[in-house]
């Protein structure tokens, strides 16, 4: 049956920086590969990207973030995620991500890590490895 | 494992709002589970106020609702809200994006949003967002609201879901023939003109009450209001609210509600021994040897399809 096993990912921008071409063209991409995007918006709240992770039975969370606070805000979501027993949900990050911060990215339970200029193939395929 | 007391606890408790979520996600999926769970949760459902949302793309649904949500929360009712946006038949994802204008209810525990994908069943709504509702009446919501996809003219199905049917339109698209060809005027009990400070808001109104107003309706059924909002700003919303609990209401007193939902019931039943015989004798047939030697017919030539599906069932399926 064509029901089965999509995968839902749920495509965020925390805080306050407002610029989401990116991750609107991420999330067509993603539905281009089969994917079931729920797309939250702007200026979302990590409260409101848990509650919506949850009520969404979401797979996967990806944030796109430009603002440089990719650090401290991926190491709370990740510990709200633990809190709330969300541990089959991945994270994922894209947007401006300096090459050096992806160790520590990773090093807190990043699932993977879409620094500006990665190809939408090399973003779906890091997706779709996670499924495997 | 999921459980069906830790779902019903739903709009009381954040934890059973992630198993809430997590069965409408197993529905979603078609998961095996989800049938068995559903028969526990049915008993306990039937109390929620089921509104549908519809209207053609772009008229400001999902805004509206997001204002509704506001309006019933000032009463202390608890909402419930499945949006249902189109899958790509291409692809088969989605982008749902109704929630994008909810979001400020993300955090709202007396609020629930769920979106949906079609996934490729017709008339915008499938038989996944009847299980939802069961799912959602089940967790204690006071008022459910299904936000059906943007099609606009083939979506009697929202009446087989909905207690109460509310159409969104906005001025200034077209004649009022439009409405009346699809259909549409006999499904809604509500008519909402939205983006009512857009010019020939009033013409669009008049428009509908004149043709509302042609149709024959006995005293004991409810005459179906038109409303002017501007969902972005809530202007309008607050008498839009009351117009959906005065139906509700209304439906009471006349004893309509009980016919309603027997009605629900029946097309819900009608549609579960659809989906199940269907499925039932697929795989049967997938697997017999019937199948794969009429394959194999049609394959070579010997033998049509059409022919062979008929000679098939007709094997198969005989009623003395």
């Amino acid at each position: 049956m064509e029901t089965k096993n999509k995968i839902r990912v749920l495509i965020a921008k925390p805080g306050l920086d407002g610029h989401d071409k990116g991750a609107k063209i991420v999330a067509l991409a993603l539905r281009d590969a089969g994917y079931e995007v729920i797309y939250s918006g702007l200026h979302q709240t990590l409260d409101q990207i848990m509650q919506t992770a949850i009520q969404e039975a979401v797979d996967v969370i990806g944030l796109s973030i430009m603002s440089g606070a990719h650090l401290p805000i991926c190491e709370k979501l990740i510990n709200m995620m633990k809190e709330q027993g969300l541990f089959d949900v991945y994270l994922t990050v894209g947007g401006v991500i300096p090459h050096q911060d992806i160790p520590r990215l990773k090093e807190m339970g990043v699932a993977e890590v879409f620094p500006g200029g990665t190809s939408f193939e090399g973003i779906t395929t890091g997706m779709n490895k996670l499924f495997k | 494992m999921l459980k069906a007391e830790d779902i019903l606890e739903g709009s009381r408790k954040a934890e059973a709002q992630k198993a809430g979520a997590r069965m409408i996600r197993l529905i979603e999926d078609n998961d095996p589970s989800a049938f068995e769970l559903l028969k526990q949760l049915y008993p306990h459902t039937g109390e929620a106020f089921i509104i549908g949302i519809t209207g053609s793309p772009g008229v400001g649904k999902s805004t509206l609702i997001d204002a509704l949500i506001t309006e019933f929360r000032k009463l202390a009712l608890k909402v419930a809200v499945i949006a249902v946006d189109p899958s790509s038949p291409v692809s088969g994802g989605a982008i749902l994006g109704d929630r994008l204008r909810m979001q400020r209810h993300a955090t709202d525990t007396g609020v629930f949003i769920r979106s949906m994908a079609s996934r490729g069943q017709k008339g915008g709504l499938s038989r996944a967002t009847k299980d939802a509702v069961v799912v959602l009446s089940a967790m204690g919501y006071d008022i459910i609201i299904i936000e059906t996809v943007g099609a606009g003219q083939a979506e009697f199905d929202i009446a087989s879901l909905a207690h109460s049917v509310g159409i969104v339109s906005i001025p200034g698209t077209g004649d009022g023939i439009q409405a009346v060809k699809a259909g549409i005027l006999e499904t809604g009990d509500i008519f909402i003109v939205n983006k009512c400070d857009k010019p020939d808001a009033d013409a669009a109104c008049h428009e509908l009450v004149m043709m509302l107003g042609m149709r024959n309706l006995s005293e004991t059924r409810w005459k179906p209001v038109v409303l002017k909002t501007i969902a972005q700003n809530g202007t309008g919303v607050d008498k839009l609210v009351q117009s959906f609990l005065s139906h509700l209401n209304f439906m009471k007193k006349n004893g309509l509600i009980d016919r309603k939902k027997k009605k629900l019931d029946r097309l819900y039943f009608q549609s579960l021994l659809k989906d199940l015989t269907l499925e039932k004798i697929l795989v049967f047939m997938n697997n017999s040897t019937d199948f794969k030697e009429m394959l194999k017919k049609i394959e070579s030539g010997s033998m049509d399809p059409l022919s062979a599906a008929e000679l098939m069932v007709n094997n198969l399926i005989t009623f003395e």
